[in-house]
């Protein structure tokens, strides 16, 4: 019999959707008589919380204590040290969210458990354990092996496993007891800062005119901004164009940033690292303008030119207009 | 206040066709143009902005073959004082884990108040080396950081969550942080100031010099282990569209059109 327990990942009041991913691939993964786990840590107000996942893992281990209200990665670490003392698993699931790469490398490297990040596939195979990462932002791929041991770690890219596949089971709680023990003052949460709101709200707009590092320079954005008015449309952004303030970050799309579902997503000069898709791979239909043929945007694009975004653009806003007369 | 900045030095593989090596293990890096790890070069501008506000001693440190003295030399340029280049053929193909071992085993006898890494690399993506790396120095520490602000021997960060939430955290030094991009804008490295820098010494450290043993770094000490490497499923993938410039745009208004892209 195998286990395999998924942390469960909650902040503000709410479970997040990449603990149900991660619970559906845990079913996935899991024979008939194997168990799927569900860690839960967090403080007696967030019980109510744990009714949310409990019926997907056919047992929930619990600490509930003041110390572990908010995330704070030395103290879930210990928790999570004396929830894995009493979970025997033999897989260990995280995010690799702004929760687990705070967390998770750290207790692969305290506890020695075999450890990959960022996985989008996972096999259990004869009791050996294989994952499917991606490496250079996303035009490779590769197969990762973890070594023989106890219990072993991987964190799980979010949007990876569809959320909806997670099984109801009759599960039943567990608490585990933990005390406080160690300097955990060292570091200590304080508050969360919301989200600016901008003058223009990108969630909103029906056409979205995006662009990515190709568009190489400030000065270029106006070319963007042309087609986006021909179109009655708005300009979006990727990370690196927010990152140098060529746009302000109330307009990067991505996990960082806003998810938008517009009506049309024109992705210009934007790679398509996963960060960025999980933000706009919703949208209706993708037209992706990008000169390399293999990056990743083309893959999840409806509609896709090879060619330089300073050729199409002009062309491409000169048609609009004149269909609009 | 010493800050140690650990810096990688990666190939440019955005806008170029990569071909895996013989092995499949690796990719083929021939004629590829390299540079800083973007997120290293945000860590060491954050290092030069401490300490220009602090004081302080700044030291740079890249595991990897002599080329990587470009990326050190680099960071000297923009303000770091001192660079220590990892070098040993035993740490070829260390997982994230191992790697942090390797810097780990070079940090702990430098003095340092605060350790910066970027939150990622390019190549591989862990990001996973820096908060290994804390754990292993036995220090608090934050990832994705966006802000820092100093208070005596206390930082207060910003940590980047998801959908623009951000967390405001209180670290006490000594430290590490792994470091976002945006946090800051990194200054401009002119030809002529990597000149002035091209005679500096560069400390190198072997396996033997760290008193790593090979079973702890490298393919042996590593517990992840890269069985192959492929060309990721391109899904159903894009409808291509062709012709002259005029055709494209022409038959992607029609599109616009019919999919409701044209307000
Ligand atoms: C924790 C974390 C959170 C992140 N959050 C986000 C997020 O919310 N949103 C986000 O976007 N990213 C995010 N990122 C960053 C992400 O990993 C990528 O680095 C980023 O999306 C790359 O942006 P890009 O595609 O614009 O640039 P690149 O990857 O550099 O791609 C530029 C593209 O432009 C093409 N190009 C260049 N010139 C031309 C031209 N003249 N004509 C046509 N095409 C051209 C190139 O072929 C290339 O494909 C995050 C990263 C981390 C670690
Ligand atoms: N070979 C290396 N030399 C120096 N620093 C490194 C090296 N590999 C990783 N790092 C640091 O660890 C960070 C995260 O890398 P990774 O975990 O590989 O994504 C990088 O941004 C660097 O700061």
């Amino acid at each position: 019999m195998k286990k395999i327990a998924v942390l469960v990942e909650h902040r503000q009041g709410e479970i997040r959707e990449i603990t149900f991913e991660m619970l559906g691939k845990a079913h996935q993964l899991a024979g008939s008589d194997d168990e799927v786990q569900a860690l839960f840590l967090g403080d007696t107000s967030q019980k109510e919380l744990v009714a949310k996942v409990s019926p997907h893992a056919h047992t929930t281990l619990a600490v509930y204590d003041a110390a572990l209200k908010d995330f704070e990665p030395l103290r879930y670490g210990s928790a999570l040290e004396a929830v894995l003392s009493n979970a025997d698993c033999d897989l260990l699931l995280m995010g690799q969210t702004a929760f687990g790469m705070d967390l998770a490398p750290a207790l692969a490297a305290k506890m020695t458990m075999p450890f990959t990040s960022d996985v989008v596939d996972i096999e259990i195979l004869d009791g050996g354990v294989k994952a499917t990462r991606q490496m250079y932002s996303g035009k490779v791929s590769a197969a990762v092996s973890l070594k023989e041991a106890p219990k072993r770690l991987l964190t799980v890219r979010a949007g990876a496993f569809p959320a909806e596949d997670v099984p109801e089971v009759s599960g039943e709680v567990r608490e585990i007891a933990w005390s406080v023990d160690g300097d955990f003052a060292v570091r200590k949460f304080l508050s969360y800062i919301e989200a600016a709101v901008g003058d223009v709200d990108i969630t909103q707009a029906d056409v979205l005119v995006s662009v990515g590092r190709g568009i190489k320079d400030a000065d270029n954005i106006p070319v963007a901004q042309e087609l986006a008015d021909a179109l009655g449309g708005v300009v979006s952004c990727s990370r690196p164009v927010a990152d140098k303030k060529w746009l302000p970050k109330e307009r990067q799309v991505g996990t960082s940033g806003k998810t938008v579902k517009p009506r049309v997503y024109i992705a210009l000069g934007i790679s398509g690292a996963f960060q960025h898709q999980a933000g706009m791979k919703g949208a209706a239909t993708i037209i992706a303008v990008n000169k390399d043929p293999k990056a990743p945007i083309f893959s999840i694009a409806h509609f896709g030119i090879v060619d330089d975004l300073f050729k199409v653009l002009p062309a491409l806003t000169e048609k609009v207009r004149e269909l609009k007369g | 206040m010493d800050i140690i900045v650990c810096i990688k030095r990666v190939p440019e593989t955005a806008e170029a066709d990569i071909v895996l090596d013989a092995g499949k293990k690796g990719i083929d890096t021939d004629g590829m143009v390299f540079s800083i790890n973007e997120w290293d070069n945000y860590a060491v501008e954050a290092a030069i902005q401490l300490k220009e506000a602090q004081g302080g001693k700044i030291t740079v440190v890249s595991a990897g073959p002599e080329e990587n003295n470009e990326v050190l030399r680099r960071a000297l340029a923009m303000g770091a004082d001192d660079a220590i280049r990892l070098t040993d053929p035993a740490f070829e193909g260390s997982d994230a884990i191992a790697m942090a071992r390797i810097l780990a085993a070079a940090i702990k006898d430098i003095p340092h108040d605060l350790i910066l890494t970027g939150v990622q690399a390019d190549d591989d993506g862990f990001g996973g080396t820096g908060v290994a790396l804390a754990e292993m120095l036995g220090l608090p520490y934050a990832a994705l950081v966006t802000d820092i602000q100093l208070d005596g021997d206390t930082l207060t960060v910003h940590r980047e969550l998801e959908g623009g939430l951000e967390e405001v955290t209180a670290v006490k030094m000594p430290a590490l942080l792994t470091i976002q991009t945006g946090i800051n804008e990194p200054r401009y490295v002119s030809i002529m100031g990597i000149r002035k820098v091209a005679k500096k010494e560069i400390a190198e450290k072997s396996a033997g010099d760290l008193s790593l043993s090979g079973d702890d770094i490298g393919v042996k000490g590593s517990l992840s282990q890269i069985e192959g490497l492929f060309f990721p499923p391109v899904g159903e993938g894009a409808e291509i569209i062709e012709g002259t410039m005029d055709e494209k745009a022409e038959t992607l208004v029609k599109i616009l059109k019919e999919r409701g892209g044209i307000a």
